[in-house]
């Protein structure tokens, strides 16, 4: 599956980690349907219709995603983090979830904006330098996404002790991917986590690249065998097959509910993207690859199903793509309502309090940008430009 | 009043919080069963629990974190760094989380999180157990840093943190856990002093003295020694390391001419630098003499043995007194 059992450095690349067979999977990549004693209990409310809406998610994240992409190629934002190839894993968990359960994601879960009711101009000003972040967290129980790798595992994990302390059956769900398990945060947030029997389900998308590093470099053996050493379940699924995705978040999310304690979900995806526009994965990894990984396409095994259950697929994809292709005019439409922002709300929200120190510094900035402020300068365009020279103070 | 030790004041403001708030949770290393290892949460998992007294896994990023998430579910935890020189492991949850989640969800999410912090020297300990790491936290926007200095303002001061909309970094003088004063119990925090209001601890006219933590009694005492030679100093309690009060500072320099800064934390790039930079700014045209640095050296902290040879004492002080004030001292012909 990778280019070569070693990389130029000669590591060892070729591992258990890096298999991608050897998982649960309801849904095979040719659409046919594989029966799970463990599993399909938990997804028998799953008709057709259902299956099909999960299918129309997934269409219209993978949509809005490769708009967003466009418009980052465009211009109009400065960067995007694609998702595309990571649909069924984003989707099958995010509709596992219950409204009151609160997510703490990284930076390329959009298809859980999307779950979530994020509006598109709220999704994207973040990317295109405008604002700190998009939407309210409270309003849509999904936290400011994080960047730093793996560190809101542990917000994830504190979270769900607090609800656990309120008497609450609220869970929380951490997003990472294969690099953060390198990270002491989520090594010290499935300790906190197991210690407290925490309702957290810790959800690693394992898409098989970190940037450029293989998941080989990250671990020898399957990531969710790391769970067992911290004493909670570790579940690995075809994190392509949105079916055993959502069975296993319900699993996790039931035993998180109970008082169980925290369970490690590994879905096994692939990043068919780059790791950001800023990205150019040809550099270390190959068109055979691609290849492979597209052949288990998430969207297309769906559909391959509801086709064998005698759903018209063909009117289902119509009115899908109809639905997909107005969300992608709403996302571009969208991008250009958002205002730049006012230059002196560079100090808003610093503090929550008033801050002697900050509020100085904002009166003196707000001085010097008068000194360009053209309406209240005699109409000199010398002040609207720069400082006159000599006039050093 | 009552008289307390500072580690029973910090420990009944503690007591205070948790009673007067559900939502304040107690987190970190051996502060449940144990009391903490300097006693300051001594006998409150008892009277709380351990939901609101919690022992935690021994890591800095864990603690910090957790408490992260716990002030998104509407918490307000406040978190024991066990020793100054532990405080790292969680530093990149403090600076890049704890300090900059306000801003980063545009005012959405607070953090009220209060992480108490032990520390400076002068107890003889081993390495990574003395250290001042407060300039770091300083240097952090969205923090407040803060440093109490006896025990009427540990009992006052972490309750004003814990009762704080932004994220305090609480430190406390260890080697001072153990000294002795008068704590009103009964007062309300509402006429209390703000803490990020320093506080003028001795009065004169010659040289303005401005420390925090354990060095306000030492520069109390240099006070002292110095009236015995016709020199007359003004101590401040900084208290609030970030934001400064300069009001507070600006007015007695105004007055003085001459400021000196002490801490025990090392010189470059410290409080004393920017506290010097900052007045030679807003009063120069008062400032007879450059401001005067008197801090531990630029070194990692040293072995116990020659902390004494580190950290600013009442001779060291009083030198950097007669430096400011041009009088004989031990850099006396040297250019500085």
């Amino acid at each position: 599956m990778t280019p070569s059992d070693r990389d130029a450095t000669g590591l060892l690349t070729q591992s258990e980690s890096t298999r991608a067979d050897d998982f649960v999977q309801l849904v095979s990549p040719t659409g046919e349907r594989r029966a799970n004693a463990e599993f399909d209990p938990w997804i028998t409310d799953v008709d057709p219709a259902a299956l099909g809406r999960l299918y129309r998610d997934m269409a219209i994240v993978r949509r809005i995603d490769t708009e967003a992409t466009a418009l980052q190629r465009q211009g109009e934002l400065g960067l995007w983090p694609p998702l595309a190839g990571q649909e069924a894993a984003q989707i099958g968990s995010g509709r596992a979830l219950r409204d009151d359960d609160f997510i703490f994601s990284s930076y390329r879960e959009h298809a859980l904006a999307w779950c979530r009711g994020v509006e598109p101009a709220e999704l994207l000003s973040v990317w295109r330098g405008s604002a700190a972040s998009g939407w309210n967290p409270f309003e849509h129980g999904m936290a400011v996404p994080q960047i730093i790798i793996g560190a809101q595992a542990l917000h994830a994990t504190g979270y769900a002790m607090g609800a656990a302390w309120e008497g609450t059956d609220t869970a929380a769900i951490a997003y990472f991917g294969d690099g953060a398990t390198s990270e002491g945060d989520v090594n010290e947030a499935l300790v906190f986590a197991a210690s407290f029997d925490a309702p957290v389900v810790f959800f690693c998308q394992n898409n098989q690249w970190a940037i450029s590093e293989p998941v080989g470099l990250q671990s020898k053996q399957h990531l969710a065998r790391r769970a067992d050493g911290f004493g909670m379940p570790g579940v690995r699924v075809d994190g392509n097959d949105v079916l055993a995705v959502l069975a296993a978040t319900r699993i996790a999310l039931d035993r998180a509910r109970r008082g169980a304690g925290p369970t490690f979900v590994e879905a096994v995806t692939y990043r068919m993207g780059p790791h950001t526009t800023a990205d150019d994965p040809k550099r270390y990894r190959t068109d055979d690859e691609l290849v492979e990984w597209g052949g288990r396409d998430p969207l297309a095994r769906v559909l391959a199903l509801l086709d064998a259950s005698g759903v018209d697929i063909e009117g289902l994809q119509r009115d899908v793509t109809a639905e997909a292709d107005r969300a992608a005019a709403e996302l571009r439409a969208a991008v250009t309502t958002i205002a730049d922002p006012a230059p002196l709300t560079v100090f808003d929200n610093v503090y929550a309090e008033p801050n002697s120190h900050l509020e100085r510094q904002r009166e003196h900035y707000t001085r010097y940008l008068a000194m360009f402020d053209t309406s209240s300068a005699e109409g000199s365009d010398a002040a609207a430009s720069a400082p006159a020279e000599g006039d050093a103070r | 009043m009552t008289t307390l030790t500072l580690a029973k004041a910090l420990n009944a403001g503690l007591r205070r919080a948790l009673a007067d708030d559900e939502k304040v949770v107690l987190m970190g290393e051996d502060i449940g069963t144990l009391g903490g290892v300097f006693r300051v949460t001594d006998g409150l998992k008892a009277e709380f629990g351990a939901k609101r007294v919690v022992d935690t896994p021994l890591s800095e990023a864990g603690i910090v974190g957790t408490a992260v998430g716990l002030a998104y579910r509407g918490f307000r935890p406040v978190v024991e760094i066990q020793f100054d020189g532990f405080i790292y492991p969680g530093f990149d949850q403090i600076v890049a989380q704890v300090a900059k989640l306000h801003y980063r969800s545009r005012g959405n999410v607070r953090m009220p999180i209060t992480i108490r912090v032990p520390f400076g020297g002068g107890i003889g300990a081993a390495e990574h157990h003395s250290e001042s790491p407060e300039a770091y936290f300083a240097h952090t926007a969205g923090l407040r840093v803060v440093a109490c200095s006896n025990p009427a303002d540990a009992y006052v001061m972490v309750r004003q943190a814990i009762a704080s909309d932004d994220p305090v970094l609480f430190f406390e003088p260890k080697r001072r856990y153990h000294v002795k004063g008068e704590v009103d119990e009964t007062a309300s925090l509402a006429d209390a002093r703000p803490m990020g209001v320093a506080t003028t601890v001795a009065t004169g006219t010659h040289v303005t003295l401005v420390t925090y933590g354990a060095l306000v009694q030492t520069a109390r005492d240099a006070a002292v020694a110095a009236a015995e030679d016709g020199i007359s100093i003004e101590v401040i309690d900084l208290r609030s390391l970030a934001p400064v009060d300069y009001a507070t500072i600006e007015a007695s320099v105004r007055r003085t001419g001459h400021l000196v800064v002490t801490h025990e934390a090392g010189q470059q790039g410290g409080v004393g630098a920017e506290l010097a930079a900052s007045i030679t700014e807003r009063c120069f045209e008062f400032l007879e003499a450059a401001p005067v640095r008197v801090t531990g050296h630029d070194i990692p902290y040293p072995p116990a043995k020659l902390e004494r040879h580190h950290l600013p004492d009442l001779d060291r002080i009083l030198d950097g007194v007669d430096r400011v004030l041009g009088r004989p001292n031990s850099l006396s012909g040297v250019e500085a």
